[in-house]
């Protein structure tokens, strides 16, 4: 079905808890189909922001649509029927089996064929086999599919929120989330993602925001790289060069250039894919013995930490 | 089948499941009510044919006490259970409302509390039939005593369960809330025990009376718990 609108709006949205600031006026859209990554340290606003919109809790001020709807107290019924929350903490019930905890839920969506949509969430987190084992005998990597598999029961989810879903995971038990994660994402499933590992942003999602109480950028990962570093073409030569001015100046594209080292320069660029052939032909004529010409890529922990700053109490992962 | 029974009958059938599965509960469950009802029916079965216009108090009015107290093990629990383990978070984010989480909680602890408080009566009934002497159990199977209490048992767990329930909302620990639970069923035991000893007479009026207060009493109390139910101060505990 065609959805018109954006899958969540927010706008100036605000949270106070008496003198304390858990998040403030903070502004972004999301459209549907759309993966979005919601950074930031621990205490950062995160998780107070996930249950502002999913009316848990109510914001001080500012307002929100949460697909379509307008967070408001008497709307809280139909957000909620609207949307999925994965909570950090799998709360899952752990006397119970893994499908009596999915059937639970199932009937909380006002499914009509409960086992079937249980089978169904069961097939998509591959715990197909072990619908009857307790919760309780499950290890921390699978009660997270539990968590995961109960997110997706809701067939009227317009957005799912995902509260740092590989928190406390091992890297094989968190590869296995993202994986499925990564699956939801090319089903063109609205995907809200808070986490503070970054690769799991660059990896995950079509946008990312940057949270710290406040809302410090919101864009593509490529934008945010842009907008906040310079262009840089890392050469490498095996011998110092001579007369570097010589060779970089006034060549199409580079604006600068620094010695990096014995025989590593680094490049300021307005645009590598024109610089790079130009440096290399003029390193060519120069009779440089080249070893390596590589744009430099920032990674967005870089952004992270240029706009979060470092002090935070998380260290990007 | 409507949204509110949909969701109504699965939390019913989920705390059910988890009742059945904890032996704390279980436990707890079996031995109040033993422990209210061994004392009276051994009293009423050795009582002497003779000594049978001397009972003094009506030992099946003390059986009052399962109703009472019973409820609060698993009404205490309700909440405070959920937060303690995880489990409120997700379950708030699912379009269940607070009446309706609290109704089917509410019926989860009103059936095996209304089993065991009948299933007690009738093994008090029938043991008195059957091994006091004839002259003891028609002095103490007062009918109209034994329909009364058939009657007021479900007003009484109905109160026992919103009170629990409304404790259960505003503490942090299980066993204080159970424990805080079963103190706010004392005042119906000692009403039981007052009329027990003849302090209050029993009438038809006062007993009708007691039920309708009961009633509205039971009704308040759900719309009191739902009203005092805030997702954010259950969430954040905060405010």
């Amino acid at each position: 079905m065609k959805r018109s609108g954006p899958a969540l709006s927010v706008q100036n949205l605000s949270k106070r808890f008496g003198d304390r600031v858990a998040f403030e006026d903070v502004t972004f859209e999301i459209d549907y189909g759309e993966a979005f990554g919601f950074l930031g340290p621990n205490g950062a606003g995160k998780t107070t922001t996930v249950r502002a919109l999913s009316t848990l809790i109510s914001p001080t001020s500012g307002s929100a649509t949460v697909a379509g709807i307008p967070l408001a107290p008497e709307n809280g019924e139909r957000i909620r029927q609207s949307i999925s929350v994965m909570p950090e903490s799998p709360g899952l019930y752990l006397r119970l089996t893994v499908a009596e905890n999915l059937e639970c839920f199932a009937g909380l969506y006002g499914l009509s064929d409960a086992r079937q949509s249980v089978d169904r969430v069961l097939r998509a987190v591959n715990l197909a086999e072990r619908d009857n084992e307790p919760c309780g005998k499950l290890s921390k990597g699978l009660r997270q599919r539990v968590s995961l598999a109960r997110a997706l029961l809701n067939e009227d989810a317009d957005v799912i929120f995902l509260d740092e879903p590989t928190s406390g995971l091992d890297p094989a038990a968190a590869r296995e989330v993202h994986d499925l994660i990564d699956g939801l994402r090319q089903r063109g499933v609205t995907i809200f993602l808070t986490t503070h590992r970054l690769e799991e942003a660059e990896r995950l999602c079509d946008r990312v925001a940057l949270l710290n109480t406040t809302l410090r950028a919101v864009g593509k990962p490529d934008e945010l790289r842009e907008r906040l570093f310079a262009k840089t073409l890392t050469v490498r030569t095996l011998a110092p060069i001579p007369d570097p001015d010589w060779v970089f100046g006034g060549l199409p594209a580079v604006d600068g250039w620094r010695q990096d080292g014995t025989g590593t320069y680094m490049l300021t660029v307005s645009d590598p894919a024109v610089a790079a052939p130009h440096v290399t032909r003029a390193l060519v004529a120069s009779g440089a013995d080249v070893l390596s010409i590589a744009e430099s890529r920032h990674s967005l922990e870089d952004v992270y930490l240029e706009l979060i700053g470092e002090d935070t109490e998380a260290v990007p992962q | 089948m409507s949204a509110t029974t949909t969701r109504v009958r699965a939390i019913y059938r989920k705390e059910l499941r988890e009742y059945r599965r904890d032996r704390s509960i279980i436990a707890t469950m079996a031995a109040i009510p033993l422990g209210i009802v061994v004392f009276p029916l051994l009293l009423v079965i050795a009582l002497p044919a003779s000594a049978a216009n001397s009972l003094q108090g009506d030992p099946l009015v003390i059986l009052l006490g399962i109703p009472a107290l019973v409820p609060s093990i698993v009404a205490g629990y309700a909440v405070v259970g959920e937060r303690v383990q995880g489990t409120l978070e997700p379950l708030l984010t699912t379009a269940i409302r607070r009446e309706e989480l609290l109704l089917a909680k509410a019926l989860a602890a009103l059936v095996p509390s209304l089993a065991i408080a009948y299933a007690m009566y009738a093994g008090f009934v029938i043991c008195t039939k059957l091994f006091a002497q004839p002259a003891v159990a028609s002095v103490v199977l007062h009918w109209p005593y034994v329909i009364a209490q058939v009657l007021f048992t479900p007003l009484i767990i109905m109160w026992s369960i919103w009170v629990g329930i409304a404790i259960s909302t505003r503490s942090s620990d299980v066993r204080v809330a159970q424990q805080l639970g079963a103190l706010a069923g004392l005042p119906v035991l000692l009403v039981a025990y007052l009329i027990s000893f003849n302090v209050i007479h029993m009438t038809l009026g006062l007993a009708l009376g007691i039920a309708v207060v009961l009633l509205v009493l039971d009704g308040l109390g759900w719309r009191f718990v739902a009203a005092a139910f805030d997702r954010e101060r259950l969430i954040t505990n905060t405010k």
